[in-house]
């Protein structure tokens, strides 16, 4: 058998081989081709929260400050100088930037870009609210002041995730900011090249050899971004293991996300390097529907925390305890704001007695939970099924509704009835920067109506965390953030369930591929 | 013949026009908003409204009806509700990587088909005529993935002969193209090998028991001039049938096959274009698949009269 195997192999090799004379054309220059999360289809970074499009603009525009892993607020595009009562911003921008047409970086592009940033962001509305005015005082400065201190205001401009700020050229950046864009000008490290993409299919990038790195090391999304390789190529492929096969086979050179399940496919092999680049990973979590009975009611919602433990679900999501964490912190272990407070019983396996008791005492009455599990989405699709047994367990009536994620997408924008096309608790995970303080974190938002989907109608959250804003110094900020951590699981504004993290996979000819909350490609190198 | 021919065309113009309004209502009643996959995790219902107010979502059913067809009547698909991008642009990329690899199977499929199809007939009950059944069982059975991850495993991954996935133009890159169309080609071909081997051996059994194949064989023809020239021609109409459908099918998108090789088809933009309820590109490859069903349907029904002079028009 083992004899005609082999002769069928050097059959077919040789076959194959006097048909085809080349495999790959060479490259002539450095190409990094990767396999990114996602396909880009959307490109405005304003319009939409979608991470893969964030990761486009982090390519092809620059932002005026920037965070560091020490979630510190760094210089990038700009200088800046706080005035001694808080209410002045000026910015300085940094000498020889140039947009990517070729015409130079201007006060005016960087207004008008803010501008359109502030009427999508929460930050960025947050600032508006308190604005004065946004005004050019030069040729390479504009000075932003306020009516009242917001010590915020840096930190929302250098967040990373969703709406990040970036900067574009004023014609472009004045388009109203509910329009997409059209025109892709950046002043990035990278050029976005129109003529080559194909939406859900490939992006290309080149080298921008106008752009001027700031100063300082790289880390994160701060200091010198410098590009050492000619093209970046992100090739959409929506089968994992044809991204593991195609990295095995060198066609591609790195792979951002690889499923847990197949990672051992490419562990220890040869000329493959694996690593998790993201080291805050990702949270999940469960929110529910606070204008409906049965979460209407907090005790129930506090009996739902109590009945899930985060073990459970992350072992069902993740499988490998290599790659997730039980972690109480709503604002993500490994973050400044770091708290476990009332999270006792959701890391240590929940409690379901205790669930029932609660339930018994807040009297229950049947009422079916709507609980929406997203089957097309890998990484959401196990938390339902979990939390569903759990609460079944405790006593609830559960209705686990199975749909596409775009359906569920659709439907938590309801305010119906559950039973008429509403909903009662729903799934999703955010990267930990997006979650890591009380501003940036969405689900914090206790504005009834005008609050994130679930639409809790919370003053306390809403005082602290304008608490929050104002509080000045990291010390006085921790001391806010664990009230937050307290009260959100006593009012359970949503499940914190745990924290995971994602491998990342690469050929060993890239060098240089640093540790981000999601990737980036400038300090890379390749060796043919 | 030029008559039926444009009764034929003209008969397809209701179909398409019920086929438009039968799409564009299905869609929506689908649950989803184009809107809020736009907008993301983050936005707050007045900014969805805002996005569903430019994108004319808000609009009444039949105002973005009236508004649809009247773009179509001006050869316009409209623009991708994701990507900002023309329709036509976005279809027109996607179409030929999906004809190419279509053309290669049903050209590769028709190859090594018929004539087994032929041989099986011809050696009907014996070991060819079991071992062709046996392929053919095997063809239909095997999901197409599994045939396509077992050539990459042996051709990609451990003889290193073929690249794993992707897709080059062949007018960009020919030996490129091949290289890359080569196994999802065969993976392809797999099904349909088996089912027109299936139907030229059924379709020949039938005609080789007729007294115009006894005469033949009578008047001293070669065995391979009976069986190709006088009982093939006749036996072809059904396997005709088979053929054209298959290519239909082939168009009309193999979205596994497109997504175990990476090939940026037809297929995957109907399915992501599904999932991001992006309507405009929707409706487009609908009515672009209702209009290859259309056109193949009458080549076929064409290509009947050439191979039998029996049938008229």
């Amino acid at each position: 058998m083992t004899a005609i195997w082999s002769g069928l192999r050097t059959g077919f090799a040789g076959a194959a081989a006097l048909m085809l004379t080349t495999v790959l054309p060479a490259h002539a220059e450095k190409t990094i081709t990767a396999v990114m999360h996602s396909g880009l289809r959307v490109l405005d970074p304003v319009i939409t929260t979608a991470h893969i499009t964030r990761d486009n603009a982090f390519m092809i525009y620059d932002t005026l400050v920037a965070l560091n892993s020490d979630f510190e607020v760094t210089p990038q595009m700009a200088s800046f100088a706080v005035s001694d009562d808080g209410l002045s911003y000026t910015f300085t921008l940094r000498d020889g930037l140039k947009w990517h047409d070729g015409g130079d970086v201007t006060p005016a592009d960087c207004i008008a870009s803010i501008k359109r940033w502030m009427q999508r962001d929460g930050g960025g509305q947050m600032i508006a609210d308190r604005m004065a005015s946004l005004e050019a005082t030069g040729d390479k400065t504009f000075v932003l002041t306020l009516k009242e201190p917001f010590p915020y205001t840096l930190e929302a401009m250098a967040k990373t995730s969703s709406l990040a700020l970036f900067m574009m050229p004023e014609r472009i950046a004045s388009q109203p900011a509910d329009e997409a864009i059209t025109e892709y000008i950046g002043s990035g490290p990278f050029r976005f090249v129109t003529e080559e993409f194909q939406p859900g299919v490939k992006v290309v990038y080149e080298k921008f050899e106008d752009y001027v790195p700031a100063d300082g090391p790289p880390s994160w999304f701060s200091g010198a971004k410098d590009v050492k390789v000619d093209r970046v190529e992100w090739v959409t492929m929506p089968d994992a293991q044809t991204s593991i096969n195609a990295l095995m086979n060198a066609e591609i050179d790195f792979m951002e996300f690889v499923p847990v399940d197949l990672l051992p496919l490419l562990e220890g092999m040869p000329g493959i390097q694996t690593e998790v680049l993201a080291p805050l990973g990702s949270v999940t979590i469960g929110r529910m529907n606070f204008l409906y009975p049965p979460f209407d009611n907090k005790k129930i919602r506090q009996a739902a925390l109590m009945a899930i433990s985060q073990n459970d679900v992350l072992t069902a999501l993740q499988g490998n305890p290599d790659y997730f964490k039980v972690c109480g912190a709503i604002f993500g272990c490994g973050t400044p704001f770091e708290f476990a407070d009332g999270s006792d019983t959701l890391t240590s396996g929940g409690d379901i007695e205790g669930a029932k008791a609660l339930l018994a005492e807040a009297g229950y009455d049947g009422t079916p939970v709507v609980l929406m599990q997203p089957t097309d989405v890998v990484t959401i699709a196990p938390q339902p099924v979990v939390a569903a047994q759990a609460l079944r367990e405790a006593g609830f009536n559960v209705d686990l509704q199975p749909m596409d994620w775009q359906t569920l997408v659709g439907r938590r924008a309801s305010q119906s009835a559950p039973d008429d096309g509403g909903w009662n608790m729903f799934f999703t995970n955010w990267i930990v920067p997006e979650v890591s303080n009380p501003l940036a974190n969405v689900m914090l938002n206790g504005r009834g109506d005008d609050a994130w989907f679930g639409w809790p109608d919370d003053p306390e959250i809403e005082a602290l965390r304008t608490d929050f804003a104002n509080a000045v110094g990291l010390d006085a900020q921790k001391a806010v953030a664990e009230k937050i951590q307290a009260h959100v699981m006593d009012n359970v504004n949503y499940i914190h369930l745990g924290q995971l993290y994602s491998p990342s996979a690469w050929s060993d000819t890239l060098t240089g591929v640093e540790q981000a909350p999601f990737p980036v490609f400038w300090g890379i190198d390749k060796t043919e | 013949m030029p008559v039926y021919f444009l009764r034929r065309v003209l008969a397809a113009i209701p179909v398409m026009l019920v086929v438009a309004v039968f799409v564009f209502l299905l869609l929506r009643l689908t649950p989803g908003d184009p809107a809020a996959i736009i907008a993301g995790d983050m936005a707050t219902p007045d900014q969805l409204d805002r996005i569903r107010t430019t994108l004319g979502l808000n609009d009444p059913l039949h105002v973005q009806f009236v508004h649809w067809i009247g773009q179509l009547m001006r050869g316009d698909f409209g623009t991708s509700l994701i990507s900002n991008q023309p329709v036509i642009h976005l279809v027109g990329d996607r179409m030929w990587p999906t004809i190419w690899i279509a053309l290669i199977t049903i050209t590769l499929s028709v190859a090594v088909a018929v004539p087994m199809g032929v041989m099986a007939a011809w050696r009907h009950g014996s070991w060819i005529d079991h071992l062709v059944m046996t392929f053919s069982v095997l063809g239909f059975s095997i999901p197409v993935f599994v045939i396509g991850y077992l050539l990459i495993m042996v051709f990609a991954i451990d003889l290193k002969l073929l690249p794993v996935q992707g897709y080059i133009a062949p007018t960009k890159d020919f030996a490129g193209f091949l290289q890359r169309a080569i196994l999802p080609a065969v993976t392809l071909s797999s099904i349909y090998i088996a089912l027109i081997a299936r139907m030229t051996r059924a379709s020949l059994l039938d005609v080789l028991g007729e007294d115009y194949v006894r005469t033949a064989r009578a008047k001293g023809l070669t065995e391979g001039r009976v069986l190709f020239r006088h009982a093939l021609r006749n036996a072809a109409v059904p396997v005709m049938t088979v053929i054209g459908t298959g290519f239909a099918l082939l168009i009309s998108g193999v979205v596994v096959t497109e997504s175990v090789f990476n090939i940026p088809g037809l297929g995957r933009l109907t399915v992501d274009s599904i999932f991001a309820r992006d309507y405009p590109v929707i409706q487009a490859l609908i009515l672009l698949t209702a209009g290859i069903y259309v056109f193949v349907n009458l080549l076929i029904d064409l290509s009947y009269s050439f191979l039998d002079p029996r049938i008229r028009y």
